[in-house]
């Protein structure tokens, strides 16, 4: 029976190894991965299309949910089939700290229309070591015009005021952006936020604030999730990524009106998955889609603001009003602190399931 | 048939070979015929279950990344006694592993590690290490004070000495709400970080609920099954059948149809005027929700046990028992009952242990409150990549199931179960 086990182990590990070696790459194809729904369709009309109409190669679209797990699994298992990945700042700078992306050369970017060179072209604080920057999106919060008749939401302060507007609220589930939330009701100034977060007081007073509006949130994952909670009348208020909102507005003509106040803007940026076979091919998409023509392009399809600055006076002016980084909208916006989360997210995490689950 | 002949006291075959012999040889080319067949399964089931779970059960003690990116550093604090921060030698130490991990980009490995027990300490690390990477040569002990203040912690480091530890046990601790303090000590996390405890006795409680739920609801369908006349009794097997063909994903989702509040019941009830429009119930998004669909998802597996145990048992028991005069519930719970138990047994411990595993419906419509233990495991595996936690948590979860294995087996023996 020994020997039958050993032999069987040494079959079961042959036949893995099939497995693996069974997995070929096809060298004119490139796996982009991003965010599904009205987002990914923008990328695909302003990069992809015009990408494989320019240089032949297959582009497949796939959509994930955020975060670096399933990178983590590729790079680990040495089995990557993923080659580009549409990342948040935090996971790209966590990414590249424990080497599961790979560093891309700012030099090989091209120079923005206007003859500025990629560097000073991109906005400050969108290029990073292993991410090229894109996009500038944001949270806010949004609600059903026709529910309310008199007075309407406009400040940050109305999605937690369930006296003063009665209804159930869609917050996302998780303690980011919604802490900082909370503290901005409360009185903290933008700036003093993550400093107030820093110290267990800061974010006791957070949660308590949270609080108030406990027994009427319905807590959303996917970002498809908010406009729908909000077209049905399952919330009043919402928080939602301002593209997304746009979509179900414009796109869909539903009767949303977004409240600026108090955005917490953010960035979405291409990564490259260590160790895929079609490096070259991942860096001349990345250097094609990040030019001032295609980030000025997918303002078409999606309110997201381009990181290029040469792009800015190229987005049409019915849109520019939309954009997070429009001056009007962007007067009591907060950036997400990256550092400030990598610190402490496993610790809010924590809290925030004891906190939900009490 | 051999013919066996006894005159030389060794039983032969016709040929002269002992029957001895032969008997074996039979049984061996029965055996390795037998074992070919199996040998597909046996394969399945090392690649996918034998050898996952023992890669599991050791993430969740294995700890190597800080013992093989800091060992000298380690080495170095052996002898130190925590009572002050240790010296400048040990700091120059550190510094020049520190800058080797942080070039072959390992060092958010590291960060990332010592963060799981010391919140707040990841950029401790990061930004060290990107200091470290622009000057040459020491004194370090400053540098590294002034790159962040928690290096004149001795908190800090004696962190840093328990998560070089090659095994161990705090992924285990934190999965059951503890940790070790400064000097090793085992306590309890701070209250308001408690939630793993509350969440297993939470699953526990559900899980035991939805199996009692599923046994009262299967228990008459499955009488009917077996006892009606076949025309209706197959009509009853369609109707278990068919929600138990269809996906999972569309049974869940059609009870969030059905349940939400502007949801199909909820307009019924405000229609026929039980609730007003303001008052709709919140049936979705809650513990109620997550109980609902998974009773519903789950029942097939209940009934299908006792469907196939009640099925042979002969009409002729309860007639019987009749007969000498018992009354119908008294035939019912001294004979029917007693040869279902099998069925029982069967159902529940299936019911139960689906339930205690269950993931994608508590997702979908636990809502806040209605988050079972295996949405956390999921949670560190895809959100937080803390996988050592996960895979602690996972085999916490394993060991419970076995224990609830063990425990049945002792109270009502294995062998009396049935699913067919």
């Amino acid at each position: 029976m020994r020997r039958f086990l050993k032999s069987s182990v040494y079959a079961t590990v042959g036949l893995a190894a099939l497995g693996l070696a069974g997995v070929s790459q096809a060298a004119d194809s490139l796996t982009v991965v991003s965010w599904g729904g009205a987002y990914t369709n923008s990328q695909i009309n302003a990069y992809h299309k015009p990408y494989e109409a320019k240089t032949g190669v297959k582009i497949n679209s796939e959509d994930y949910n955020g975060g670096l797990a399933q990178i983590r699994a590729q790079v680990e298992a040495n089995n990557v089939t993923w080659d580009l990945v549409d990342l948040e700042l935090s996971d790209v700078i966590r990414g590249c700290d424990e080497g599961l992306l790979e560093p891309i050369d700012h030099g090989i970017l091209p120079a923005g229309d206007d003859g500025t060179a990629a560097t000073d072209d991109f906005l400050e604080g969108t290029l990073y070591e292993c991410g090229i920057g894109q996009i500038i999106w944001s949270t806010v919060f949004a609600y059903d015009a026709s529910k309310f008749t008199g007075d309407k939401p406009s400040a940050i302060g109305d999605l937690f005021d369930t006296a003063k507007f009665p209804g159930k609220r869609g917050l996302r589930k998780t303690p980011r952006v919604n802490i900082e939330w909370a503290l901005m009701v409360d009185g903290v100034a933008g700036e003093d936020v993550y400093e107030t977060l820093s110290s267990d007081e800061g974010v006791d007073r957070a949660f308590s604030v949270l609080d108030r509006i406990k027994d009427d949130v319905l807590w959303w994952e996917a970002g498809a999730q908010p406009p729908q909670m909000l077209a049905d009348g399952e919330v009043s208020m919402t928080s939602a990524y301002n593209g997304r909102l746009f979509n179900a507005i414009f796109k869909e003509g539903k009767p949303f009106e977004i409240v600026w106040d108090g955005q917490v803007w953010d960035l979405d940026l291409w990564g490259i998955v260590k160790g895929t076979p079609n490096l070259e091919q991942a860096l001349d998409f990345v250097k094609f889609s990040t030019d001032t023509q295609r980030l000025a392009d997918q303002t078409k399809w999606i309110s997201y603001g381009p990181v290029r600055q040469s792009s800015l006076p190229l987005v049409a002016e019915e849109m520019q009003p939309h954009m997070p980084n429009y001056p009007e909208n962007f007067k009591t916006a907060l950036q997400n602190d990256f550092e400030w989360w990598a610190d402490h997210q496993d610790e809010m995490n924590e809290r925030f399931a004891a906190w939900l689950a009490q | 048939m051999a013919q066996a002949t006894l005159d030389m006291g060794v039983i032969t075959t016709v040929d002269g070979t002992p029957l001895k012999t032969k008997l074996r040889q039979a049984e061996r080319r029965n055996r390795l015929r037998s074992f070919g067949l199996v040998f597909p399964l046996l394969a399945f089931i090392m690649i996918s279950f034998v050898f996952p779970i023992g890669d599991m059960i050791f993430r969740s003690v294995d700890n190597p990344v800080v013992a093989q990116h800091l060992p000298r550093t380690l080495a170095a604090l052996e002898n130190w006694d925590g009572q002050e921060i240790p010296d400048e030698e040990v700091f120059s130490v550190l510094a020049q592993e520190m800058r080797v991990a942080a070039e072959a980009r390992e060092i958010g490995k590291v960060a990332t590690r010592l963060n799981y027990d010391l919140p707040g300490s990841r950029s401790t690390i990061t930004k060290t290490a990107r200091k470290i990477r622009k000057i040459e040569e020491g004194p370090y002990k400053e540098v590294f004070i002034e790159a962040d203040k928690d290096w004149g912690e001795t908190e800090t480091w004696s962190k840093l000495k328990q998560v070089g530890e090659r095994y161990t046990i705090s992924y285990y601790l934190a999965a059951v709400d503890l940790q070790r303090d400064a000097t090793g000590n085992i306590i309890s996390q701070p209250e308001n970080r408690q939630i793993y405890v509350p969440l297993f006795l939470r699953t526990l409680w559900v899980s035991l609920l939805i199996t009692v739920i599923c046994l009262l609801l299967a228990y008459p369908i499955a009488y009917l099954m077996a006892t009606l006349p076949v025309r209706y009794s197959n009509l009853l097997i369609i109707l278990v059948l068919l929600p138990f063909w269809t996906s999972l994903l569309v049974r869940t989702t059609s009870w969030i149809v059905l349940l939400q509040t502007e949801g199909v019941l909820n307009d019924i009830l405000v229609w026929i005027g039980v609730i007003s429009d303001e008052g709709r119930i919140q049936m979705i998004y809650n513990m109620t929700g997550t109980i609902v669909a998974m009773v519903h998802i789950l029942l097939p597996f209940m009934v299908l046990p006792l469907f196939s145990v009640m099925k042979t048992i002969s009409p002729s028991y309860m007639r019987a028992a009749k007969s000498l005069g018992a009354t119908p519930s008294r035939a019912f719970w001294t004979v029917y009952f007693p040869n279902t138990v099998p069925g029982i047994g069967a159902g529940s411990l299936l019911v139960f242990i689906l339930a205690i595993g269950y993931y994608i419906t508590p997702a979908l419509v636990g809502g806040r409150t209605g988050q079972l233990i295996s949405n956390f495991i999921a949670f560190h595996m895809q959100s937080s990549l803390n996988w050592g936690l996960a895979a602690a948590l996972g085999g916490l979860l394993l060991a419970g199931v076995l224990a609830l294995y063990w425990l049945y087996n002792r109270v009502v023996g294995i062998d009396s179960m049935k699913f067919g």
